[in-house]
This record gives C-alpha cells, sequence and structure tokens, in this order.
C-alpha cells in the first residue's frame, strides 16, 4: 500500500484560521469551503466578511472563530468595505506609518455578492483593488431561512420559490457570477469546489498573490438547505463537477483554462436526485436541465479553446491596420 | 471573558462590542448537537488525513499513535468522515441517551 | 502668519480637511457637496494632499469605504448630501455603533420627492437618530473650523465616535465668504496623529461586528449612548482650545443679544446671519427679541438650551424641515421636550419654512417673529405654523 502519510499531514497547514465551536449546521458545506480556502493563507490577511452564514454562525458576541483580524459591517457592502481598508493600508504604509504588508479578504455568500452585493463588488473591481473575493454560493439566502438568490439553480424549490400547482420552483436560470466578474477584466478569477480541495486551496493562493482584484466563486453544499443527508457533502461536490453543473475553471487575464478534462458528462440526474430541493422535478424538466446545462459546458469549453487561436487572429487583423 | 453573556455590564463590553481575543468560541461546546458519533477501527487507518482535510468542524487531529480521530467536545456527528474514509475506518452509530 | 481669503465655502471645506491631512477620502457626487470632493481630486491629483481617494459607486459604497479605512486606523473623510445621506443611513448606524471615527461634511438638502436641489433640513432630521455627533454651522469660518475640530472629536480616545458637520447647500457651501486659513503648522500642532485604539492588524487580530443577542444588546447601545453623551464634555474642551489657539470661540447654543430679552427666535443653519438683521432692526425699534442659533445637534445640549432660555417669555423656533402628520418641526418638539419639566420655561411657537431652498429674508424673520408674538399670546389650534405657503 501506497505511503499516505505524506498526504494530507504534510501538504496542508495544521493551524486553524477559524476555530471549532462555531454554530454552522451539521455536515456544512459552506464552512468546509472556507476553512479549505483559509489553509492557502498566512496570517497577514484581514477578513471582510458579509452577513450570512459564516459571519453569523462565527460571531455570537461575545465570541469569535477567528484567528485573524476580521470585520463585518452589513450585507452588500463587503466589497466597498474591503476597498476602505486596502486604501486604508496603502495611504498608512506610504505615509510612514510601520504596518506590515496585509492582503485584504473579502468573503461574501450568493446573495451578498450576486445579489444585493453586486453593485460594491463591480465598483471594487472596476477601481482594480489589491484584494480577493471569496464567493460561497450555498444557492440561496440560507441564513434566513432558505430564500431564492439569483445563484438558485432552476427547478430548485426554496421558500421563496416554492413548487405547486403553477410553478416548477425556482424559474430562471442560475446568474454566472464568474462570467460577470470576467466581464469586468481582472487579472484572475477561477471556481472551485471543496471536494477537490488542493485545486481550491490553489486558487486561493493564486488569487492572493494576484496582484489587483482576483475572485474564486466556491460550491457550498447546505444540507439543510438543500434538503440532503447530512454526509454527501464531498460527494455533491464531485457530482456537480462531474456532470458539468459547476464546471472547475480559471480565466487568468482573459485566458480560459479548464482545470478537469471531463471525456464525458455524468448525467444530471445523478446530482439531483440526491437532493431534497429537486425531488418535485419531472423527467421533461430534468431533460430541459440536462440539456442547458451540457450547451452551457460545451461553450465554456470552446471559450478555453479558442481564446489562443481568437488572439492570434485579432493581431494580425491590427498589425494589417497599422501597415497599411 | 470570564463573564457568561448574562452577566456582562456596559462597561465590560469592549468599544464597539470588539472581541481581542481571538478564536475563543473554542469554549463553546458543539458535541452536544449531535444524534450520532463517530467510531473508529483503527486496524484500517492509514493516517492519510482525509477525513480530517474534509471535517467542516476542524475537530479532527492526531492521537498519540498518529491515528486520526474526531475530538467529541466539537464533533456534531454529520458523517463525513466516515462517508470519505478510503478504507472505511469510521462507522457513524447513533448517540444513546445516558 | 494667517490668511484671510474670499473663498467658495466648498473649497474652504475641502481644504480644511486638506489641512487634517486625511488617509482615506471616499467620494460619491452629489449637488451640492460636489464641488467640496471636487476640490479634493485636485488636491490630490495634483500632489498636494496625500490620501487615497476612492471614487465609490454610491454614497452606500462611500461610507461603507469609510468604515473599513477608519477601522485600519486611517483618517478618513467624506462628504454628501440630502440623498446620498439617506442612501447611507444604514451604514451611518453602524459607523456609530461601531465606534469609528469617520468625519463627513453634509451640505443639507431637501429629501425627494418632489425632488429638489436646494437646501434645507430634511436631510439633517433623517438622521437624527443615527448615533453621530452633529455640529451646525453658518459661515463660511465657522465650516472650516468645525472641518478641523470635527477629527479631533472623533479621534478623542474618550469619545471615538463619526462626527457629522451639517452645511446649508447651495445657500452656504455656494457662496463666496471671507475666510481666514490657519497656519498648518497650527493645525498639525491642534490635531494630533490619529491613534485607533484596536485597529484591524494582523499583529493583534481583533473581531468587529460580532451581532448581540438579546442578552447583551441593551448594554451594547448604553454604552453607545453614554459614550456619545460623555462627548459633550470632550467637544467643549475642543472648542476652548481651539478658542486659545485660534481665537475663535464656539459653543453649543450661541447668543445674539438674548440676556434677558423676553421675546427669543432659535434659528439653525445659515438663516442665523439673516435672522440676525432682523434682530437688529427690531431692537433698534425697541422691541425686546434676541437670538439663540444652535451650534450643537447631537449630543443635544439640554443644559445650555435650558440656561439660554430661562428668562424669556416666548421662544419662536424655525424649523426648515417637517416631519409629517406630527408636530411639524422637528427642532421645535424636542426643545419642547427639552423644556416639559421645566418649572420656568417660554411659551415655544413653532414655524416650519425656508423648505426645498424658499428663501425668509430679513423682513420674513421680522414677520415671524411678530406673528410668533401674537399666536403666543391668543394660542394657536395648530401644533405649528407653515410660514409663506400660497394658499
Amino acid at each position: 500500500m501506497e505511503n499516505f502519510t505524506v498526504y494530507v499531514p504534510r501538504l496542508i497547514q495544521k493551524k486553524e484560521k477559524f476555530a471549532p465551536g462555531h454554530r454552522a449546521c451539521i455536515g456544512c458545506g459552506e464552512v468546509l469551503a472556507l476553512k479549505l480556502a483559509f489553509k492557502a493563507l498566512g496570517n497577514n490577511v484581514i477578513v471582510v466578511n458579509a452577513t450570512g452564514c459564516m459571519e453569523i454562525v462565527a460571531s455570537q458576541l461575545p465570541f469569535t472563530s477567528w484567528h485573524l483580524p476580521w470585520i463585518h459591517t452589513l450585507f452588500e457592502n463587503t466589497a466597498a468595505v474591503a476597498s476602505g481598508i486596502e486604501a486604508a493600508y496603502k495611504a498608512m504604509k506610504r505615509k510612514g506609518r510601520d504596518l506590515p504588508d496585509v492582503k485584504v479578504v473579502a468573503i461574501a455568500g450568493d446573495g451578498g455578492t450576486s445579489d444585493i452585493g453586486l453593485q460594491a463588488l463591480s465598483g471594487a473591481l472596476e477601481r482594480g483593488h489589491n484584494f480577493l473575493y471569496i464567493c460561497l454560493d450555498n444557492e440561496a439566502y440560507m441564513n434566513t431561512g432558505i430564500q431564492r438568490s439569483s445563484a438558485t439553480p432552476f427547478g430548485a424549490v426554496t421558500t421563496t420559490s416554492p413548487a405547486g400547482k403553477k410553478s416548477i420552483g425556482q424559474f430562471t436560470w442560475k446568474k454566472n457570477m464568474p462570467e460577470i466578474v470576467a466581464a469586468h477584466k481582472i487579472p484572475y478569477v477561477a471556481t472551485a469546489s471543496p471536494s477537490y480541495p488542493f485545486d481550491l486551496i490553489d486558487k486561493v493562493a493564486k488569487g492572493v498573490a494576484t496582484s489587483g482584484p482576483a475572485y474564486v466563486h466556491i460550491y457550498s453544499v447546505c444540507p439543510t438547505g438543500w434538503r440532503c443527508a447530512t454526509d454527501i457533502a464531498v460527494k455533491l461536490g464531485r457530482l456537480v463537477v462531474e456532470t458539468g453543473i459547476f464546471p472547475l475553471y480559471e480565466v487568468e487575464n482573459g485566458k480560459y483554462k479548464m482545470n478537469m478534462e471531463l471525456p464525458q458528462l455524468r448525467p444530471v440526474k445523478d446530482y439531483l436526485k440526491l437532493q431534497g430541493r429537486f425531488r418535485h422535478l419531472s423527467d421533461d424538466t430534468i431533460n430541459v436541465i440536462q440539456g442547458r446545462v451540457e450547451k452551457e459546458y460545451y461553450e465554456l469549453v470552446e471559450k478555453t479553446k479558442d481564446g489562443s487561436k481568437r488572439a492570434k487572429r485579432k493581431s494580425s487583423k491590427d498589425t494589417a491596420k497599422i501597415s497599411a | 471573558m470570564a463573564k457568561s453573556e448574562h452577566e456582562l455590564t456596559w462597561k465590560d463590553l469592549e468599544i464597539g462590542c470588539i472581541v481581542t481575543e481571538p478564536g475563543n468560541a473554542r469554549q463553546y461546546q458543539t458535541g452536544t448537537w449531535r444524534s450520532q458519533r463517530p467510531t473508529y477501527d483503527f486496524k484500517k487507518c492509514i493516517k492519510c488525513g482525509i477525513c480530517q482535510l474534509f471535517c467542516p468542524e476542524g475537530c479532527i487531529g492526531q492521537n498519540k499513535e498518529g491515528l486520526f480521530e474526531a475530538d467529541l467536545y466539537y464533533c456534531k456527528g454529520d458523517g463525513i468522515c466516515a462517508a470519505e474514509c478510503p478504507t472505511r475506518v469510521i462507522t457513524m452509530v447513533e448517540e444513546e441517551e445516558k | 502668519m494667517t490668511t484671510r481669503v474670499g473663498v467658495e465655502v466648498s473649497i474652504a471645506v475641502a481644504d480644511a480637511a486638506k489641512m487634517a491631512n486625511p488617509d482615506v477620502i471616499a467620494a460619491y457626487p452629489i449637488t451640492p457637496q460636489t464641488h467640496i470632493v471636487e476640490h479634493l481630486a485636485d488636491l490630490v491629483a495634483n500632489g498636494e494632499l496625500d490620501a487615497e481617494y476612492i471614487p465609490v459607486e454610491s454614497e452606500h459604497s462611500a461610507m461603507s469605504a469609510c468604515l473599513g479605512a477608519s477601522a485600519s486606523g486611517a483618517r478618513t473623510f467624506t462628504a454628501t448630501a440630502s440623498q446620498g445621506l439617506s442612501l447611507m443611513s444604514e451604514v451611518l448606524y453602524v459607523a456609530a455603533g461601531m465606534r469609528l471615527p469617520v468625519v463627513m461634511a453634509v451640505a443639507n438638502r431637501a429629501l425627494s420627492a418632489p425632488l429638489s436641489i436646494w437646501c434645507d433640513h430634511s436631510d439633517m432630521m433623517s438622521v437624527r437618530d443615527t448615533g453621530w455627533i452633529q455640529i451646525i454651522v453658518e459661515n463660511g469660518q465657522q465650516a472650516l473650523d468645525n472641518t478641523i475640530c470635527a477629527f479631533r472629536i472623533a479621534e478623542d480616545k474618550r469619545v471615538l465616535l463619526p462626527v457629522m458637520v451639517h452645511m446649508d447647500g447651495f445657500n452656504l457651501t455656494h457662496v463666496i465668504e471671507p475666510v481666514i486659513f490657519p497656519e498648518q503648522s497650527e493645525v498639525d500642532r491642534f490635531l494630533p496623529p490619529i491613534q485607533y485604539p484596536l485597529p484591524l492588524n494582523p499583529d493583534k487580530p481583533v473581531a468587529m461586528g460580532g451581532f448581540a443577542p438579546p442578552a447583551i444588546f441593551t448594554e451594547a447601545k448604553w454604552a453607545q449612548e453614554m459614550n456619545l453623551r460623555n462627548s459633550k464634555k470632550v467637544i467643549l474642551e475642543c472648542w476652548s482650545e481651539f478658542s486659545k489657539q485660534f481665537g475663535r470661540t464656539y459653543s453649543p447654543v450661541e447668543k445674539y443679544h438674548s440676556e434677558g430679552a423676553k421675546v427669543l427666535l432659535l434659528t439653525l443653519g445659515s438663516f442665523g446671519e439673516t435672522a440676525s438683521v432682523a434682530i437688529d432692526r427690531m431692537r433698534e425699534s425697541g422691541k425686546d427679541v434676541g437670538q439663540i442659533r444652535l451650534r450643537l445637534w447631537r449630543p443635544f445640549p439640554f443644559e445650555e438650551l435650558r440656561q439660554a432660555v430661562k428668562d424669556a417669555d416666548i421662544l419662536i423656533i424655525l424649523d426648515r424641515d417637517l416631519s409629517p402628520g406630527g408636530p411639524g418641526g422637528v427642532v421645535a418638539s424636542e426643545v419642547k421636550a427639552a423644556l416639559y419639566h421645566q418649572s420656568k420655561k417660554p411659551k415655544v411657537v413653532s414655524f416650519v419654512g425656508g423648505l426645498g431652498g424658499r428663501d425668509v429674508t430679513e423682513a420674513g424673520f421680522e414677520d415671524i417673529i411678530n406673528k410668533g408674538i401674537a399666536i403666543a399670546s391668543r394660542g394657536s389650534k395648530h401644533e405649528y405654523e407653515i410660514y409663506g405657503v400660497r394658499e
């Protein structure tokens, strides 16, 4: 048998930046994502946290789970607060204050990112602040009791998109947040799943090392909201990637790169059937989902392929203009 | 903080309710939440640490023999470790009323 | 050598902020504050001010960026008005609750609807309960002086609360006034460098903004309230030091011929100077009138107000704001409440006027005072009088 002792204990930092004794639900995939992300970071980090599950479970006064400097203010302003901290450190250091080199890391859920927090995020990305933004996506407003967000997948049941005689649940397709962020042309965008922990850790490390804005979108299983068993967070995180529903990819300086070659996609049914929030779906709806997932997946694969071809074509056109 | 939240006076609170003791949430016992607990067949343990990697509580550590074991003070009994262990060391059993 | 120049008040306020050497300025434009943030942008662009200038995408983000900067231990400044102040109102409560010493200039402007870019105090009243220290100025000199004082008050370790300096939009921000600019070295002497006690810093990690269960919330709010109340002591101290160093004196309730006058007029903001002319005229014709002007709005100066009106028979208040369906003028209702338990108190007559930039002239103030005297003697079936409405 291979010597596995070289595996996790040697490769992952032992020290927890986020203490046990936090109040996340049993089997929470989001806190798992958070902890793994912070395994990529050192101590010279300031954490800005939106209102949401991760903030609430970690900060019931007079306690905190955090071993890093941490600030929570409101729901929709994570990126704006992060901008302020980044600017403050920049100014204070330039003016001679004795301060360590810090990286600002902003954490928010899907609601705090693609809905109410979108404006602040867009502004901060446009201004080019040097920070890492991590979106922990559990696909609904979970902390307030499982209400839909724009990140809720098509057909999913939430309390504000229930299934019934006149509704199949969430009636819109999940907002493609990584693409919206990539459209801001920031240096680094990535998607990650905690079930591929080393990939996740690498991406967060890359994000932190990026000079300028970086964004990592992390898939987070919520057994409470998704009505699934408490022990399948890691399994679902693999299935969501293998079915092509949540592809793992990076956009580095505009160049798309798939992190996993999937010669064939697993049927989405394998993923959907494990979750109570999809239990009501008819085979027809599942086929619609299957079709859309495949379409979007292969469109993404195209971007990764001819990205370099497009770049070559464009530059030869420009050269032609200049020489004419 | 030595005082419980019900005993803190307004003067005890730090400015803006800032918490100055990092990680003091460690005092909170989440182990009382669970309805099932991990049990171990350590003969099979290859010390890969995958259970530790995937534990959302961060409560799995290595004991004196280097074997990975959950700290029951915090363990909420989700069963992820049992589901992911490659050599099936862990079995979840129902917590019983004592 | 100090210099006395004719300058647009917005520019003077921006220059005052510059003299305080802020580290971070978050800026979002709204009429009539734009000249303040524009001038600050100029100062940063040509290297006269070393600060990070964040051109945020909304006022909510402006105040949020200020929270982050202030929590990191930086000296922070922003400016807004009206709709912007409303938009950031949830963040204002957070700044005060989290005890972050942000300084903000507010160019008072009416709140929509209907849309108005002109001066009134509805925006000031809408943020009354946010927990900020609030100072009201009437002319360019006061605007400059109090912007500098605001930093010293906010950052004092005994205070650590955000401070708003209110100044009438257009009527003050866009007029050219004679202003004495202090020497930079004097400002440096008056204003020590900021030393926030528990900033976000990896060398000493803190967690800011945890949530309070019911068992703690009352204590948290009481701590904040006691702190705001006790800040008055520091404000008075600051103004006293300012007076010693620069020769100009400020107090929570400023008096103009009010000692012993039987009829008093209370004003806020730039109307005060216009009203003073009316007071002068009326006194020349033998009327026993005087004026008091509110300089400190929060923490409310209960003692100073009670002392200032104790010998008057009639107190006429002009509110430049309207709380619909209620007592009308917010200031008048606060003053009435402040005087309620006094054994000897003047009759209070409440006027609401000057809304949305409507002017009240010196003659208008004479009219208000005469009407107020008449109402005080015969009584009125209205909670307040609306001044200048065409019916």
